[in-house]
Parts: structure tokens; sequence; C-alpha cells
């Protein structure tokens, strides 16, 4: 430390430093690649999407193509919600092996289903309007955990980490509940049920979807626009309140709108536990950056890219009947299991 | 002027501040010293508005930290605590420039964006001013602990703020850049006109730098003053329950605590041997 520059006479004058070299900063060489990822991997979304689309299509075009294209779309809203979910949870929970799930809206959505075939029977269920099914779950899954949530943040300050494990401890007693019901249930009627606890990713109808939409975009719009906010929130909360950030309002801001992106999807295909962790990783190591900017659409465009190649290679390349959820999550826990080992030898 | 009006903290039934009032004008260096739990870092994570205190008020300058916007404090307040932990990758230069961020509200940080060459020379500017030009490509988690805390160090300068406040700034360096920090945040000091507050655990590095020594003890200030006033044996025994032996070298005091006694309990004098 020899001799150092006087800050204050320094901006007047170019810099000096013979060590650091004059050249513009190294962000620009960082940037340039993960603009180039980004825009790869839209690339090979369309292209997996019209593979999808055209792929030993046999018959009639004007019956086929529309089912395809609500599949696509299905996985696309997904992907989106949930790989953009798992990032900002990554970011406000400072800890990059969580996935949304562990706040418990996956058990809720279970034991919701549960009960309402309980109590209606599978008949009474499969009867009602997919909209009336999906709006149900959605404000269920939201008010509840807006209440939970809002109420433990509010008192108990800034302890996150309190908060998930709350998640984690309703989340048991969600799922104990879901078993104690399924017990008692008559066989067939679980059969019924249990087609429902697997995410089915295959076409959900067009106005759950529109109205799932309606809800992710605004969502989507305002992160646009406080991405900058959100890479701060990743210093940890320390940092960021020295750094100006009003944390608390931040950090409840993100935790709604995490909450909606993983109800959302959770209403439109039924739970999934790790899919939100594989888009994510996948993101990072593709972009090589901290950035928001960079790792929330590439954390949209990766699970878009899984999702639509996971369904086009079971359907069209291995003719496989397997429910695309299944591989998924096994893949997606495989990976959790390798980042807490990674994690577990420093 | 940082003001602190009978401020109280406490994690439950402890009482970890207790009733803390002092003023610390602009400029000049300002060392908190104390046992461990007296509630220093406590006290400065106040004053950085992390910690809401249960009773009192501080002000900065006529801003009150608790309820004033927090980008205002920002520019004119930073803080460097004492653990840094990191969960995403950043590099040196990364994370100088995140410094910049209040400054920076609403603006892109791109190049062409207004104001952008004032914050690259800024940042360019801390870099220097800690030596870490040959640095600033490396990731933060390939560096040493000392490298790691003097890029935050930098971070914090880059911030350009009046009030600098560090929770043992000095943690994990060595002897050489321990000196080197000390001196640098003396020159932020006097030739930038940074009101520099800090927690010390070495109260030799204390005499040898600060304008100004508090003692903290269960909470309360116990000892206010010069280092010449603060460095008595009787105040050392008030504050550290040590009996050690003062010495001068080059016109400062210097407490001989490796050679210190217990000092036991029924043996408190009277009154602190130092009172501003």
């Amino acid at each position: 430390m020899s001799a150092p520059p006087d800050l204050q006479t320094l901006p007047a004058s170019a810099p000096t430093s013979t060590r650091g070299e004059a050249a513009p900063p190294a962000p620009a060489g960082v940037d340039r690649r993960a603009r180039l990822v980004l825009v790869a991997l839209a690339l090979a979304v369309v292209a997996m999407s019209a593979a999808y689309l055209t792929l030993g299509v046999r018959g009639g075009w004007a019956y086929v193509l529309p089912r395809r294209a609500t599949t696509v779309a299905t996985l696309l809203l997904v992907a989106t919600a949930v790989g953009i979910a798992t990032v900002l949870f990554h970011t406000i929970t400072d800890n990059h092996i969580l996935t949304p799930s562990v706040m418990g809206l996956d058990s809720l959505y279970l034991l919701t289903q549960t009960v309402a075939v309980f109590a209606i029977g599978s008949a009474g269920v499969t009867q009602l309007p997919e909209v009336t099914q999906f709006v149900a779950a959605l404000t269920l899954m939201t008010g509840l955990s807006y209440v939970l949530y809002r109420r433990l943040l509010l008192g108990l300050g800034h302890d996150l980490h309190l908060l998930v494990l709350v998640g984690i401890v309703l989340g048991v007693l969600m799922r104990s509940l879901t078993s104690f019901f399924t017990r008692v249930m008559d066989p067939t009627e679980f059969l019924v049920l249990q087609d429902r606890m697997f995410a089915d990713f295959t076409g959900a109808p067009l106005p759950t979807l529109g109205m799932s939409a309606l809800v992710c975009v605004p969502v989507l719009a305002l992160l646009a626009r406080e991405h900058r906010t959100l890479d701060v929130m990743a210093l940890g909360r320390d940092t960021a309140i020295g750094l100006g950030v009003e944390h608390r309002r931040v950090l409840l801001r993100v935790l709604v709108q995490v909450v909606l992106l993983v109800a959302v999807a959770t209403a439109l295909v039924g739970p999934t536990m790790f899919f939100g962790l594989i888009a994510a990783h996948l993101a990072y190591r593709a972009v090589g950056t901290y950035r928001h900017r960079y790792t929330l659409p590439a954390a949209a465009l990766v699970g878009s890219l899984v999702l639509i190649g996971g369904q086009t290679l079971l359907e069209r390349v291995l003719r496989a009947d397997t429910n695309l959820a299944i591989v998924v999550e096994f893949v997606g826990g495989l990976l959790f299991i390798a980042l807490l080992l990674r994690r577990s030898t420093p | 002027m940082i003001t602190l009006d009978r401020v109280s903290k406490s994690y439950g039934r402890g009482r970890v501040v207790d009733s803390v009032s002092v003023s610390i004008p602009a400029g000049g260096l300002t060392c908190f010293v104390g046992p461990n739990g007296a509630g220093k870092s406590t006290l400065l994570s106040m004053i950085a508005r992390l910690l809401p205190p249960d009773e009192g008020t501080i002000h900065l300058d006529d801003l009150d930290v608790c309820t004033a916007p927090g980008d205002e404090v920002a520019r004119r307040l930073a803080i460097l605590r004492q653990e840094n932990h990191l969960s995403i990758r950043l590099t040196v230069g990364d994370l100088v420039d995140f410094g910049r961020y209040p400054h920076r509200r609403g603006r892109s940080r791109a190049d062409r964006a207004p104001g952008a060459a004032a914050d690259r020379l800024r940042v360019e500017a801390a870099l220097d001013y800690l030596d870490l030009g040959a640095l600033r490509h490396r990731y933060l988690d390939e560096l040493s602990g000392g490298q790691r805390q003097r890029a935050f160090v930098a971070m914090v300068l880059a911030q350009d703020t009046e009030y600098v406040l560090l929770d043992e700034p000095l943690n994990n360096l060595d002897m050489a850049h321990s000196v080197a920090m000390m001196t640098l945040l003396r020159r932020a000091a006097d030739e930038l006109g940074r009101t520099v507050v800090l927690v010390v655990h070495d109260i030799n590095f204390a005499s040898a730098f600060a304008d100004r020594i508090i003692a903290l003890r269960d909470g309360r200030i116990v000892a206010d003053g010069t280092p010449e006033e603060f460095m008595t044996v009787q105040t050392m025994r008030e504050v550290f329950d040590l009996d050690m032996p003062i010495v001068q070298v080059d016109g400062r005091p210097l407490a001989l605590y490796h050679a210190g006694r217990p000092w036991g309990a029924g043996q408190h004098l009277p009154t602190a041997g130092a009172v501003a």
C-alpha cells in the first residue's frame, strides 16, 4: 500500500494507475458472454418448440397443432414461473440450495386436493370446471402463505431462516394430514387423487393458461425494473442496507412475487419440488455472472429448454408413456444431493 | 455529527447497550474499545441502522437514521461489518463497483450513462487506494482473508460518504497490513475530511492512530477521551480488569497488556481515570 493516490484529487485527472490496465473494466467481456448465452438459449427454446410441434404429426394438423401448442405454452409458463421464482428465492434467502417448495406451497396444494376429493368425491372434483379449480387453488395458496409469511416476517424481524424452518415444519404437518386422509379414503378415489399428486405438464385448458399469464406478466414486468436492487440484495442483508436498499420492504415484495409465481405453476400443473433447482443452477453455470438481468431470463429459458426438450424426448423419441415430472424431479433430486455433498466437503 | 441520545438495546433479557448518549463531531478518527460483549458492535450497527434501537434516538446531522430514507443515509454513511459472507461469486472490481450503487439509483451502469465516468474514477481511486489494482479481475473466493477485507474496505470508500463506520477492520490482517489499514483510515480522515468511526480490539492501535477513544463496558460508556487521557493504568483496570504497565513510545502511550495481571472484583477504584 505504498503511496496511495489521493482519493479526492484523483477523479480530476485520468487514472494514473500502472497496475490496473487503463482499458475498460472486465465486465464488458462478462456482459457480452452472458448476452450471447441468452440469445443462444432463446434460439434453442424456439428450435425445440418447433421440433415438439412438428415431429411425427400423423393425421390432421388442425387437430394436433393446437393441442401441442397448448402443451408448449403450459411448459413455457411453468418453466418461467418456477425458474425465476427459484432464483429470486436464492437471492433473498442468501442460500443457493433451497427451493421455494420449502415454504410448503406444494404440501398445501396436495392437502387441498386431498380434502377436496375426500369431501366431495373424485367425481365431484372432476366435474368442477378447470377454471374454478385453478382459481380456488391459487387463492388458497397465495392467501394462506401471504397471511402466514407476512405475519412471520413482520413479527420476527429479519430472521428468514426461521421462516424457512417454519415452512418446512408446516409442510410436514400438511403432508401428514394428507397421508391421514388418503389412508381413510376409498381406494378407487385414492387412484384418482394419486394422479393429481404429480405434476402433469401436458396442456392446461386455455382459460387457466390465460389467467396464469395474467398473474405472471405484471410480476415479471416489475422484476425487469428492479433487477439492480436484486443484485444488491444478493450481497446479504447488512451490506444491502448499508448501500441504501430498503431491505425489509424489498424482501416482502420479492416474497410475494415468489409465492405468486410458485402458486401459479402449482395450480397449473401440480407440485414440482426440484425442477426449479435444475433451472436455476444450469442458468448460473450458463451465464457465469451473478447479475439478475442475466440469471433471471436464463433460468426461464433453461427451464423451458429442459421441459420442452424432455417432453419431446419422452413423447417423440422414446415414445414412452412416462410422466415427465417424475423424470425431472428424479434428476432434480440427484442435483440437490450433489449440491449438498459438494457443500459439505469444502 | 453523529448524535446518540439515551440509546438502549436488549437481546432477550440481557441489556447489551444501556442508555448511551454520546456525540461524535464530523472529522477525525474515533475508536470504540472494550471487552468482549461490551456492546461495541451493537452500538455501531444501530448507528448504521442495521439494528433498530429499543429506546433512544440516533441522528446523523439532521437525519434520524431510523426513519430517514435508506438511500439518503447511504449517501452520507457507509458501514463495514465484521463478517462479510457472500453467497454469490464476485470479482474485486464488481464488489467495489457496488459502492457506487447509492449514487446511481435509477441510472444504468452502462458506460454511456451520465455520471458513469465519475463513478468509474471513484472505483479506480478506491482500488488504487487499497492497492487492489492488480487483483480487480480476481474472484473474492480466490483471495486471502486480508485481501478480501481490503476489497470490502475499498467498496466502503467508493461509496464516498462523509461518515465511514468499520467494525473491526483489522480482522484477518497481518501486522503490516494492519498498520497500512490504520494509516489509510487516518489519511482518509486527515486528507479527505471523512469522519471515521471504528471498533478495534487492540488498544495500542487505537492509541497510535485515534483522536478519541470511547470505552464501553456492559453496555455503558466508562471512559471517553484522547489517547493520552485514556491510556492510564487506572482506566485499563476499569475497562478491562487488567493491571498493566503503560509505556511511552515516540510520544504515544502503549499498554503492555501481555504483561497484565487480572485485576479482581472489589478492587475497583472509585472513579474512572480519564473522563473527557
